[in-house]
């Protein structure tokens, strides 16, 4: 039987998690709000809310000068791309380590993941005269191997966790059946942990989507993400907060959506294990 | 089909779409900053393609310090993923010094006119009588102060205030009821925000940054004097929360009516008399304020653009730098969009043109600050080296950045002035030593 809650705490509540959420929801908010102001609007003290000129120039400003369906293009072969790849390798890893493990299995989980405490910067260089030596610069092809290196410890991680909730047995009797390790891990294994699976990929296509240190320093114009899009509309000298807030919201807004279609997905995959 | 073909498949798919991009002809990649005159630039590619049909030109536009990271990593990796690059006074000695990049004295088209740039501007571009870069535009700062406001106070702003003149001028023109700010300077830290700010005061206080054996000279009197002032002057007359105040802030404030003065760079004059600005007719301008130790408190900069030794393109990107810095392309913005938007501060013979003189009455007030400032002989005292607002060594940015912080620091009233200068004394003496000088 559910607890009789009283009326005041539920109210009390409900007005906790309104207010909690809108106040996570208010930069995006005002980002929005901002993206259809004038420049001098934008800044003006004290801010205006909601009466004043709507326009949508920055919108057609940032249009006219970038290439807009580039950016949306190389953002999604990019994100999509290295969370593929990432899966393809980290499948048989997370196998292995969740139904095989050996002697140094919880060592070396723990040392992939202490690769991601590495400063990004540290290994800049290296990266760059290597992608400089293969002709790769500024290509989607790199972004995709790089990002994916990026994110593998936490496919792995994510996947492992998913793996060690779903019975040993049950992959011994397919094994007792005849079943190939390919066909145990392709037939049987994967489609018990698609929600696990599914969730791993909606939070890395969304890390890679957001990744902004590789995407900008190894792209020029070929492979520019939506990264590079944004850091083009700041400036030092003169006004740009409406523009960047138009800017902003083109390229946040198919992950956006992309979120909340799949917000179910995402957070039962992210706390009930797979299962369950 | 099998993992090993999928794999190979979708490497063959990424590769053959990155190659799509490369095109008949010569296409030269252009880095550049977003602030207005570069975009206008972007706007105008038209006619230099009408002109040159054989160059395609693609744009990158990144963010000032998004970009400086971009650059560099290019750059010192010989990546060649950029043929012209816009970069600022501060990077084109030393990057000269490093082989980075491309002399300009040979190769520019023929009516680009070298000899038209203003000395003061091309002599903090060239090394070892190379040019090395071509300014786009180039800037000084200078007084922008409330006509009316001023007259209010019962005064009138000479053409060369002092130092002490500004600081009186701003405690009377202060109205803190009517949300008046009589001064408006820069306290955001950071090297080219207060570090520039106060590199500039300080030269006209007989302040430097190094004795000529590159010793840090925080603990001299005329650094403090500097800082005091400064201090005491923001702490009057200026707008509250001043540390957290750049460029960008202050310009707001100052159109929304809000500063008295306010000193920076001189690019601004167009947007204070500009269509945002509810004060456009009520701006005078003065040249930057000095303590009559023979030098000013004014910054030197130009927004220039340099081709790197690693572009496999340099005689299309020296075709491009001649079209967008030469001479003509004054006439072409004029053309467009009218003779006060066409970029500032680069060629003598836009200030010897009738048409833009009448058009921008900023003008010569813009050409007398670039003028009257010496990027090789900065200060009072003798030093060893070049720049006004700056000091052209690969360690400066960094350094600049904490002794910035600690001057804001005591803007925000966290810290002394003395706090302030013990620190950066010693941290500037740290890291000089630590680089080896």
């Amino acid at each position: 039987m559910a607890r009789a809650i009283s009326p005041r705490k539920k109210l009390m509540w409900t007005a906790l998690a309104w207010g909690f959420g809108l106040l996570i929801f208010f930069p995006i908010l005002w980002t929005f709000l901002t993206s259809f102001k004038a420049e001098s609007t934008a800044i003006s003290d004290p801010p205006v809310w909601f009466f004043f000129d709507w326009t949508v120039q920055n919108y057609h400003d940032v249009l006219e000068r970038s290439n807009y369906p580039l950016a949306l293009m190389n953002s999604i072969i990019i994100a999509v791309g290295s969370t593929l790849l990432g899966i393809v390798i980290a499948v048989p890893a997370a196998w292995a380590m969740a139904f095989v493990p050996g002697d140094r299995t919880k060592d070396v989980l723990l040392w992939m993941l202490s690769t991601k405490m590495l400063p990004a910067v540290g290994v800049l260089y290296p990266l760059v005269l290597i992608a400089k030596y293969f002709g790769v610069m500024d290509s989607r092809l790199l972004l995709v191997v790089v990002l994916m290196l990026i994110n593998l410890p936490i496919i792995v991680w994510m996947l492992y966790t998913y793996f060690r909730e779903i019975p040993g047995e049950i992959l011994e009797a397919s094994r007792m059946d005849g079943a190939s390790l390919k066909n145990e891990i392709l037939y049987v294994l994967t489609p018990m942990a698609l929600p696990g699976i599914a969730s791993t990929i909606l939070l890395n296509v969304i890390l890679a989507w957001n990744e902004a240190f590789w995407t900008i320093l190894l792209t020029t114009v070929d492979a520019a993400p939506l990264t590079k899009f944004i850091a083009s509309f700041s400036a030092p000298e003169g006004l740009f907060y409406a523009k960047l807030s138009a800017a902003s919201i083109m390229a946040i807004a198919p992950i956006l959506i992309m979120g909340w279609f799949s917000q179910k997905q995402l957070v039962r995959g992210l706390t009930f294990g797979a299962v369950k | 089909m099998n993992m090993k073909q999928l794999l190979l498949t979708s490497a063959v798919g990424f590769g053959l779409s990155a190659g799509i991009a490369a095109a008949d002809g010569t296409t030269i990649t252009i880095a550049t900053v977003n602030n207005g005159d570069m975009i206008r630039m972007q706007g105008l590619t038209e006619d230099f393609n009408a002109k040159h049909p054989d160059i395609t030109v693609e744009w990158v536009t990144l963010e000032e310090n998004v970009l400086r990271q971009n650059l560099t990593t290019d750059i010192s990796t010989g990546g060649g993923a950029y043929d012209v690059m816009t970069i600022g006074t501060y990077e084109v000695p030393i990057w000269a010094n490093n082989g980075w990049l491309v002399s300009l004295n040979e190769g520019m088209a023929d009516d680009f006119n070298k000899d038209d740039l203003l000395p003061a501007i091309a002599g903090g571009l060239t090394v070892d009588g190379e040019l090395y870069a071509s300014p786009f535009y180039g800037e000084s700062s200078m007084v922008m102060y409330r006509t009316d406001l001023m007259e209010k106070a019962g005064l009138e702003m000479p053409d060369a205030p002092t130092w002490t003149f500004i600081r009186e001028a701003a405690a009377a023109m202060t109205d803190r009821e009517n949300d008046i700010n009589g001064i408006c300077a820069r306290g955001k830290a950071g090297w080219g925000e207060n570090g520039a700010f106060l590199t500039a005061m300080s030269n006209s206080f007989g302040a430097r940054w190094f004795d000529e054996e590159w010793n840090a000279q925080f603990d001299s009197p005329e650094w403090a004097d500097t800082l005091n002032f400064y201090l005491g002057m923001m702490n009057e007359s200026g707008p509250a929360g001043a540390a957290n105040n750049g460029f960008n802030e202050n310009l707001t404030l100052f159109q929304q009516g809000k500063c008295g003065m306010w000193i920076d760079a001189t690019v601004a004059a167009s947007f204070v008399t500009g269509a945002d600005s509810t004060v456009a007719d009520k701006v005078g301008f003065a040249l930057a304020p000095d303590n009559g130790l023979g030098k000013r408190g004014n910054w030197l900069w130009a927004w220039s653009l340099a081709i790197p030794s690693s572009s496999e393109k340099q005689d299309a990107a020296k075709t491009f730098i001649s079209w967008a810095t030469g001479p003509a392309y004054a006439e072409l913005v004029a053309g467009n969009e009218g003779w006060a938007n066409v970029p500032p501060g680069t060629r003598t013979s836009l200030y010897e043109n009738a048409d833009y003189l009448a058009a921008a009455p900023f003008a010569q007030m813009t050409l007398d600050s670039i003028l009257s400032a010496d990027p090789t002989n900065p200060t009072v005292k003798p030093v060893p080296y070049t720049g006004v607002q700056f000091v052209a060594i690969p360690e400066f940015a960094g350094i600049a950045n904490q002794v910035g912080q600690q001057f804001s620091d005591a803007l925000a009233g966290n810290q002394t002035a003395e706090e302030a200068l013990a620190k950066a004394q010693a941290l500037t003496t740290e890291e000089m030593e630590a680089a080896g000088y």
